[in-house]
């Protein structure tokens, strides 16, 4: 339990000497080395896990102080960790499907030549992250949060001889700065306004009442924006679904299972900042809400099978912020971590189809797989039917909980905007199974020729996941089976204090279930109808609003909107400069001046005529003319 | 007793026709000469006042210059063949190459 600040140890040493040297180990211990750390970090978590249980709450968190970092005047920011059951809980949920998706990796990346260096990004990536969410400071996590960053952008342009890929990986950097220079600012305020990056600082400020209403809205809204940045939110989600050109597990790890769940972390995290706040909470829900369906919308037409589950992630990391907006931090953390599981594990299943066609990823051209696939099928299957809302596994009850919230306090906007979000989970997310496994085959005949299940390294943990998929939520009953069954939030509630709401009665409780099924089976049933009873009902409905179709398959224009409102501005902003100022104005000079030496050489070169003689006269002058000035 | 200023005038003379030889000759071996002619005219002027004065000082420059003008005749000599070797010519106007 004192050794918690191992977790994020075995993963960093082992990115560093794999980034050492790498280039001279065998393939095999890379692999073994690079997996062995993270299940070490995920055995050390799990034993923190249970010392944290019998840890009173008053001594929370602990906090393990590595060395002083940065010391300037009242400036301080220490090199600290600490352990409370928020970071304890995302150490399990990093190391573990983080393991999982190294293990994963091996199979996956086997034959790719740029092995090592995957794996040591992975771990970089991994431990990064947990330097991110068990950093005592503001500062800490900051870098924590621009290490994800850099990883993210390495791993996205990991196969970086495509153009795509590294356009991609660019585009994934600079969105993200963009939110991180407000996050920086927010830190910044907090440091005016505080003194201090610590989190205990900054909640016993909050507690004494040291920060007024609007400094907190100021700093809160600052955060978030970083967090739209990390988390791909309305408007800076833009990258992720670019982000789909990086390796799959890559995918599976950032964009699912971790990196992109830290914005839910850290305002979960200050959670005290966004409840004093009230407006920025209101602001998060309704960023949440809207992301939540604006994605799931697009997600509707896309027919890559990675994108799909792209603008998933970000719909579904809409619910987790509509679950922190309306104070229910627990409840947002709990839709993390069971979207952990099933994210991942439809990430790497839609990786174990593409390895088994050969890299194909549109689905037009897949269909009928459920035979050839006897262990992906039915792993993506119970993904699926998790993420889209099906009682009774994990996905049901982490958005129920949100949704729950969502109506008790009174927000029936977000409430009604995740409703309509988890009818298009629903079917998007059937629309892919059916697509993909179910009915006529469309594959290409030299994908079919070497059609094949994926091997026992890949499979293993889509089966392990695809457990988890349906067991995690269980820790987080909903209230009509006890006011005590939610495990979850009573393990977080040292850092999250329960939510202060309005009571619903049991049989209320009831209707807002019975309403997420009905939603759950109703997109479910449409996608049975569109795409398996009549598949021509989507042919005619593209017929019908055309123009609807062409603005969802284009994803609302947003990218083409971006490009012409602040990358072609940019662009072309930087070009005139550069024209102008930078060849006009700088270059002139410096040519300028050289060009005046030059001259000025030219000139005096005809004295060096290269003749002896010359020279000699010249000395000869010299000579009489210091002569006659002796002499006279 | 042969007066002084003979000797500084044989000495005047020699560097004047060094001069003048350095100027108007064409090649570099006799440019080269006329430098010796210059120094040994100065050797000249150097013991004549050396000998006038009653001091060894001026002897021993003299056997410093002569010493000079040894080694200045190695390497002179030496460049002098390099060019030749390059240029098939020892004419200084063929010596041009420097200039910039």
């Amino acid at each position: 339990m004192e050794l918690f600040w191992l977790i994020p140890f075995f993963p960093g040493m082992s990115a560093l000497i794999l980034a050492v040297a790498g280039k001279w180990l065998p393939r095999k211990y890379v692999s073994w080395q690079a997996c062995l750390s993270v299940l070490a970090s995920f055995s050390v978590s799990i034993v923190c896990f249970f010392g944290l249980l019998r840890v009173s709450a008053e001594s929370l968190p602990v906090v393990k102080t590595l060395f002083q970092w940065i010391q300037a005047g009242s400036f301080q920011a220490d090199f600290s960790l600490q352990l409370d059951p928020l970071s304890s809980l995302m150490t399990i949920v990093v190391t573990g499907v983080g393991f999982l998706i190294h293990v994963y990796s091996v199979g996956y990346m086997a034959h790719d030549k740029g092995y090592t260096r995957y794996f040591t990004y992975l771990n970089l990536f991994t431990f990064a992250m947990l330097i991110l969410v068990m950093a005592s400071n503001m500062v800490l996590m900051f870098v924590g949060w621009e290490g994800v960053g850099l990883c993210s952008y390495l791993l996205i342009g990991f196969w970086f001889e495509k153009p795509s890929a590294a356009a991609a990986g660019k585009k994934a950097f600079i969105v993200n700065r963009i939110g991180d220079a407000a996050f920086i600012l927010g830190i910044f305020f907090l440091f005016f306004i505080v003194g201090s990056g610590d989190f205990r600082a900054i909640n016993g400020a909050i507690e004494r009442g040291a920060i007024t209403q609007g400094a907190a809205t100021l700093i809160a809204m600052l955060l978030f924006v970083g967090a739209t940045g990390k988390s791909a939110q309305i408007p800076l989600y833009v990258w992720l679904p670019d982000a789909m050109e990086g390796p799959t597990p890559v995918s599976a790890l950032i964009h699912a299972a971790t990196m992109v769940t830290a914005g839910v972390y850290m305002v979960a995290r200050m959670n005290l900042l966004f409840t004093l706040s009230g407006v920025a909470g209101q602001v998060v829900a309704l960023i949440g809400g809207l992301t939540a369906i604006f994605a799931a919308s697009m997600a509707l037409t896309q027919n890559d099978i990675k994108r799909v589950l792209a603008y998933s992630t970000i719909s579904q990391i809409g619910y987790m912020f509509i679950g922190c907006g309306v104070g229910a931090y627990a409840a947002g953390m709990f839709h993390l971590y069971t979207h952990a599981f099933f994210k991942s594990l439809l990430f790497l299943a839609a990786g174990s189809v593409m390895h088994a066609l050969s890299g194909e990823l549109d689905m037009r051209r897949m269909g009928g797989l459920r035979k050839y696939l006897p262990l992906t099928y039915p792993t993506f299957f119970i993904g699926a039917i998790a993420i889209a809302g099906v009682p009774f596994l994990s996905g049901f009850f982490s958005k129920d909980a949100i949704l729950t919230h969502a109506f008790a306090q009174g927000q029936y906007f977000i409430w009604g905007l995740g409703l309509l979000g988890a009818v298009l989970t629903a079917f998007y997310m059937f629309r892919l199974v059916f697509l993909t496994f179910f009915g006529e085959e469309r594959i290409e005949s030299h994908a079919k020729a070497h059609l094949h299940e994926s091997p026992r390294v890949m499979t293993v943990p889509l089966v392990l996941l695809a457990f988890f998929s349906v067991v995690a939520g269980y820790v987080g009953l909903p209230v009509i089976f006890g006011e005590k069954a939610n495990l979850f939030n009573r393990f977080l509630e040292p850092v999250i204090s329960p939510v202060r709401e309005a009571r619903l009665s049991i049989s209320s409780e009831w209707l807002l279930i019975l309403a997420s099924v009905a939603v759950a089976f109703c997109g479910i049933y449409i996608a049975y109808i569109f795409y398996l009873r009549s598949p021509q009902t989507p042919h005619r409905i593209v017929a019908r609003f055309p123009a609807v179709y062409r603005l969802l398959y284009n994803k609302y224009y947003v990218d083409e909107i971006y490009n012409s409102a602040f990358v072609n501005p940019l662009v072309n902003g930087s070009r005139i400069l550069y024209d102008n100022f930078d060849l006009g104005v700088i270059d002139r000079t410096i040519n300028g001046t050289a060009g005046a030496a030059g001259f000025a050489g030219k000139v005096l070169a005809f004295v060096q005529s290269g003749l002896i003689k010359d020279y000699a006269l010249i000395l000869l002058l010299g000579v009489a003319v210091f002569l006659a000035y002796l002499v006279f | 007793m042969i007066p002084l200023s003979y000797f500084i005038g044989l000495s005047i003379l020699l560097f004047v026709l060094g001069v003048i030889a350095f100027f108007v000759k064409r090649d570099l071996i006799t440019m080269f000469m006329a430098v010796e002619v210059m120094l040994n005219a100065a050797n000249l002027a150097f013991i004549t006042l050396a000998k006038a004065a009653g001091s060894p000082s001026g002897q021993v420059i003299v056997f410093f210059v002569i010493t000079v003008a040894a080694a200045e005749a190695a390497v002179g000599l030496a460049i002098i063949l390099l060019v030749f070797r390059q240029n098939k010519s020892v004419k200084a106007e063929d010596m041009r190459r420097m200039k910039g």
